[in-house]
């Protein structure tokens, strides 16, 4: 989870009696695919409920699989968004065409998914997700599907590129490294029903962009240490310190 | 394609060349046995009765068959009957693949349609659908779109079935990426359903030409004058054993059948295309 999460986020176990409650469940009901039994969610002061649709938040969700479709190129991949909110004007494809190029797959455009790398794809899925301008960005475990050594640089990369943006994100991940390594704040979440165990802001000395210096800090090894004990303790409930 | 490799090029090595040889070899020695084999039967068979072992009666000859086939193309007979079934089969397979499609689609677009349809579906395709031919010509009388719509009739249901069946197996998570995008379930169908099915829309449309033939033979039994159908009808009436036996045969009296299909892998090429 990183910088600028603006929101209140006052989780109970009460909000959700539904047993299948789990964080991809909590993500989902951010996103809007499904309501939340009680309670509501706000996003910068305003009921994410009420928004005119004109006017609503965009939330950018990137699902475990990168789930690019076999059947069109890179390019049309990362203009689906645009494609199904009808906002394929010059400028938003300008801007995709940057992206591309930002990210370094502009030689890639017109390929199939099957033919780029693991890093690549997870790179493209970015893409799709950052075209619509998303306000929020929900991560669900997007570099679980990577190898280690990929994901180490994913996830420093995509993480990196997410800062540069300025934009809220919230990543679910079971790699408590990559969580600490990432974030500027942890929420560590309790078995079903979900409820808040501890929350954990982050800060390093080093350059956050380098995910080996950070690891290699005493800062890393007390978080780390500190936020193990509240996962496998399941009684302890730390509270925001 | 052996004279290709006659000479090792030179940017081929020497095991590479050993191997490919060795996958030429094999290749050109099951194409030779495929063509042995038949030429055996046959050759068998002409055997067989001229020196009398069968009855030519009854089991007919290659000779006989070519002879008549020779006849039935000078009197051009044989493409007024071959064109009637292929024009038909081709009709009742174009519609069953667009009726299949929409029923299909219709199905997954509205979830509890496909709930409450899916054992109707079910008793209709497996209904036996020669059985329908009878009342088939009482709705519709003895015309075309008589034996057009018994060959609907065998393929649409199955046809259907699977299609919806593979339409409700996509990916959820791919349709959730969808909705996240803000697409709409009809997004949905168009950008991940129909693209996701391409193969087994295909494939169905393989099973759906055969099993069109099928059904128009068996219209053409019942309600013809042309057409492939009412040959085998014919011939079996006049028993003309040695015509039957050129046709491509669904229901030839039972003693026949095998050999009956030899026409009928003549058309496979055609199905299969």
């Amino acid at each position: 989870m990183f910088k600028n999460l603006h929101m209140n986020y006052n989780l109970t176990g009460r909000s959700f009696h539904n047993n299948a409650i789990g964080k991809s469940t909590l993500l989902s009901i951010i996103a809007g695919l499904l309501a939340p039994e009680e309670g509501a969610l706000y996003y910068k002061g305003r009921l994410l409920a009420e928004c005119a649709p004109d006017d609503s938040v965009k939330i950018g969700y990137m699902l475990q699989r990168d789930h690019l479709f076999e059947w069109r190129t890179i390019y049309q991949n990362v203009i689906l968004g645009l494609e199904l909110n009808h906002a394929l004007s010059s400028e938003n494809r300008d801007y995709v065409l940057k992206l591309l190029e930002d990210y370094g797959l502009s030689a890639f455009k017109d390929k199939k998914p099957s033919e780029l790398s693991g890093g690549m794809r997870q790179r493209a899925a970015l893409i799709r997700t950052m075209a619509i301008h998303p306000d929020l960005l929900l991560l669900d475990e997007p570099f679980s599907a990577l190898d280690s050594q990929t994901r180490l640089d994913v996830s420093a990369d995509i993480a990196q590129i997410i800062r540069k943006t300025g934009k809220t994100a919230i990543l679910i991940t079971h790699d408590l490294p990559e969580a600490i390594t990432l974030a500027d704040r942890v929420l560590v979440l309790s078995k079903r029903p979900a409820c808040i165990k501890c929350e954990m802001p982050i800060h390093f000395s080093v350059d956050r962009h380098d995910p080996i210096a950070i690891r290699n800090t005493t800062e890393y090894q007390l978080y780390f240490n500190h936020l193990w004990e509240v996962l496998t303790n399941e009684q302890s409930v730390f509270q925001p310190t | 394609m052996n004279s290709l490799f006659s000479n090792r090029p030179d940017n081929i090595s020497a095991n590479q060349y050993a191997y490919l040889k060795a996958h030429w070899h094999h290749h050109h020695m099951v194409s030779l046995a495929r063509v042995l084999l038949i030429a055996a039967f046959l050759s068998l068979w002409e055997l067989a009765a001229r020196k009398q072992w069968i009855d030519t009666f009854f089991f007919s000859s290659p000779g006989g068959i070519v002879s008549y086939l020779y006849q039935m193309f000078l009197d051009h007979s044989f493409f007024t009957h071959t064109g009637i079934t292929l024009l038909e089969t081709i009709a009742s397979f174009l519609l069953v693949t667009l009726l299949g499609l929409l029923a299909a689609t219709l199905l997954w677009y509205v979830g509890s349609l496909a709930e409450i349809l899916e054992p109707y579906l079910v008793i209709l395709n497996s209904l036996p659908k020669s059985a329908l031919a009878p009342l088939l010509i009482v709705w519709l009388g003895t015309g075309t779109n008589t034996i057009i719509v018994a060959g609907i009739s065998v393929a649409i249901f199955g046809s259907v079935i699977s299609l919806y069946t593979g339409f409700s197996q996509a990916d959820p998570e791919m349709l959730k990426l969808i909705y996240t995008l803000g697409g709409s379930r009809k997004d949905a169908l168009f950008k991940v359903i129909l693209p996701s099915s391409i193969p087994l829309i295909l494939s169905n449309m393989k099973v759906n030409i055969g099993l069109s033939l099928v059904g128009v033979i068996i219209g053409e039994f019942l309600a013809a004058r042309r057409g492939l159908g009412y040959l085998i009808i014919y011939g079996s009436q006049v028993f003309r054993r040695w015509a039957q036996v050129t046709k491509p045969s669904q229901k030839p009296a039972p003693r026949y059948q095998g050999a009956g299909s030899i026409f009928t892998s003549g058309l496979t090429p055609v199905c299969n295309w």
